[in-house]
């Protein structure tokens, strides 16, 4: 086990090492002067200048690099071009709100998406089944962003029932809460869809085993059966997938974040891009890797802890 | 499954004492890989999401290949008498800010769309595919640094890595086009790599090695024909994620830049406009989601009858 540990974190330390040399190198892959394309054409000789000194310009690329995974390590991620704050007190604001909607989002599809897959596991072939096969497909196929336009379309515009934009009023729970409804409903769609499916394959399977067999034979309850004995194996490969879709589920919070003008991480990026703002872009871009890289480190550690066939071969 | 007569006949071995029996026995395999196609086809044709998947991509391909005859109005002709209308007998979805005929501008936009898919498809497939069968075939250490950078890839979500490069290069259509074959060859390569895996240590292989066969010879003679077809089908599912990514990048002002006609640029000025007129924001989505559905279908149809594997893992 404690090797394992130690070579998926190894692992996950060189892939975040690498996605920082690629976002140090991007700065040198285009043609002028570092500093002028950093901090974008508007920014004044006098911040070109503390750049570069900052930056240690004036060293050879090679310590650049070290001197800014060093700068990384201790929470130094530069400072915002326009305001001068500290790029990591920037971020700490805005990861609030990205994780409050990442955990909706992903929330409501795991409670709705699980059971659907597995009452279409439990009766497979029935109407039920096919019509939840049919949504699944549907709601996979239709980009989340789009779903993010649409349900603003329908339900902030055209009906009024809940507002369009912004994260609500810091402070007051209700408010904040109304502000989510609709970017989490837009980011978790698909994943309804990913779920039911999923658990539905992994449940078949995992219904087929002697051991369920075992355990109606002994008479348990067909939903202590279902949920007790055959979820607790098949929910595995669906944390995988949770896992390795974080990726997919951080773009899709970046849409929403900006369709519903939600002050979250991607929004922050975003702006910082248009602003041509690169050291905002560069740490943003960063802690969402970051945050990405972790994830998939916590699942396949879950797995590993869930499951004693992993644990034991470890 | 019930076996008729009829069936059994054909399936044993007519035995005809003037021929060797391995000449008979390779007639009877002969045969039954054409029986085994024929009812491949058959499967396909009568199941009902491969067809609507099939008319689906076809109606696709059509309209954005014939867009210059079959568009009633010139994409670009501004007309700004008749602004943000509705649906009419002119302008049968309506027009957009600067009276432009979005039926028109969504034809043309299927064009952008295509374009993208079929380069973006086609380049990361081949690349993917060497890289996997080189991970898969080569030493140890080879196969680690590949699987390291392709982590790496997916450790920046796709939007994320989009914004990084946009923040230094200004968008353009180019740009759309690397990220979609950067964001893609590690999921070729990793199909590709796992089945060459298998691959390596096959009797046939080994045999082609003892005879003094060279590494190319082998990987393109041998193992390549044995790979490429899950990479087929891999392709026709990934077809909705470039699609999809150049709708997104574009609808953030990232990608094709106006006035060119994507469907990205039409749900962004549709989105700018949402509260004066719903139909652009409809009318750019619908063409988005019927081709997602339709090469989804597709996909997974073939899927399910070439490889019902396949189907766990994403």
């Amino acid at each position: 086990m404690a090797f394992y540990l130690a070579k998926r974190l190894g692992l996950s330390a060189a892939v975040i090492l690498l996605v920082v040399l690629v976002l140090f190198s991007l700065l040198y892959l285009i043609p002028g002067d570092p500093a002028t394309i950093a901090l974008g054409p508007r920014a004044t000789p006098e911040a070109v200048a503390r750049y570069a000194e900052k930056m240690h310009l004036d060293e050879p690329v090679w310590a650049q690099f070290l001197i800014y995974v060093g700068n990384a390590l201790t929470g130094d991620l530069g400072v915002d071009v326009f305001s001068d704050r500290p790029v990591a007190e920037i971020i700490g604001e805005r990861l609030g709100f990205t994780l409050a909607l990442v955990s909706a989002g992903l929330g409501w599809a795991v409670l709705l998406g699980v059971p659907l897959g597995c009452l279409a596991a439990v009766r497979p072939n029935t109407v039920f089944d096919r019509i939840t096969g049919v949504l699944s497909v549907g709601t996979i196929a239709v980009p989340s962003f789009l779903v993010s336009i649409w349900a603003l379309l329908i339900f902030a515009v055209g009906l009024g029932w809940l507002p369009a934009i912004g994260a609500g009023e810091p402070g007051d729970l209700g408010d904040q809460i109304s502000h989510l409804i609709l970017p989490a409903f837009a980011i978790g769609l698909s994943w309804v869809g990913y779920l039911a499916r999923m658990v539905r394959a992994s449940m078949l399977e995992v219904m087929g085993e002697n051991y369920i067999r075992s355990a109606r034979a002994f008479g348990l309850r067909p939903n202590k059966v279902v949920f007790g004995y055959a979820l607790r194996v098949a929910i595995l490969p669906t944390i995988t997938l949770i896992g390795m879709g974080f990726g997919g589920l951080i773009s899709s919070t970046v849409f929403a974040e900006i369709i519903f003008a939600r002050p979250g991480l991607g929004k922050m990026i975003f702006d910082a891009v248009m602003a041509r703002n690169f050291p905002i872009v560069q740490g943003g871009v960063l802690v969402a890797t970051g945050l990405y890289i972790v994830v998939v480190l916590i699942s396949d550690l879950v797995i590993a802890w869930l499951d004693p066939r992993v644990r034991e071969s470890l | 499954m019930s076996v008729n007569r009829s069936e059994l006949d054909v399936g044993q071995p007519a035995v005809d004492s003037s021929r060797l029996p391995e000449e008979a026995l390779e007639d009877t395999m002969r045969e039954s890989a054409a029986r085994e196609r024929r009812e491949k086809l058959r499967m396909f044709l009568t199941s009902w999401q491969g067809m609507t998947g099939l008319i689906l991509v076809l109606v696709f391909f059509a309209s954005a290949i014939f867009a210059p005859w079959l568009a009633p109005y010139d994409p670009n002709a501004i007309d700004i008498a008749n602004r943000l209308s509705g649906p009419t007998a002119a302008h049968w979805i309506g027009t957009d800010q600067l009276g432009r005929d979005t039926f028109s501008r969504i034809l043309y936009g299927g064009r952008v769309a295509l374009k993208i898919a079929a380069i973006g498809v086609s380049v990361s497939l081949v690349v993917g595919l060497i890289l996997g069968m080189i991970a898969g075939y080569g030493p140890r250490w080879l196969d680690n640094l590949l699987l390291l950078l392709f982590d790496t890839v997916r450790a920046f979500p796709t939007i994320i890595l989009a914004l990084a490069t946009v923040a230094l290069t200004g968008p353009s259509l180019e740009l759309v086009l690397a990220i979609v074959i950067i964001t893609s060859i590690p999921q070729y390569a990793r199909v590709a790599r796992t089945a060459t895996l298998s691959l390596k240590a096959a009797d046939f292989i080994l045999a082609e090695r003892s005879l003094g066969a060279s590494t190319p010879r082998i990987l393109f003679h041998h193992v390549m024909p044995n790979v490429v077809g899950p990479l087929l089908i891999l392709a026709a599912m990934e077809v909705p994620v470039v699609v999809t990514v150049e709708a997104g990048l574009s609808f953030l002002g990232l990608g094709v830049l106006p006035p060119t006609a994507s469907w990205g640029t039409i749900l962004n000025e549709g989105y700018l406009v949402i509260r004066d007129t719903p139909w652009m924001v409809i009318a750019g989505g619908i063409p988005l989601i019927l081709t997602t559905l339709g090469f989804t279908f597709l996909g997974e149809a073939l899927r399910d009858i070439f490889d019902p594997r396949m189907g766990r893992g994403r």
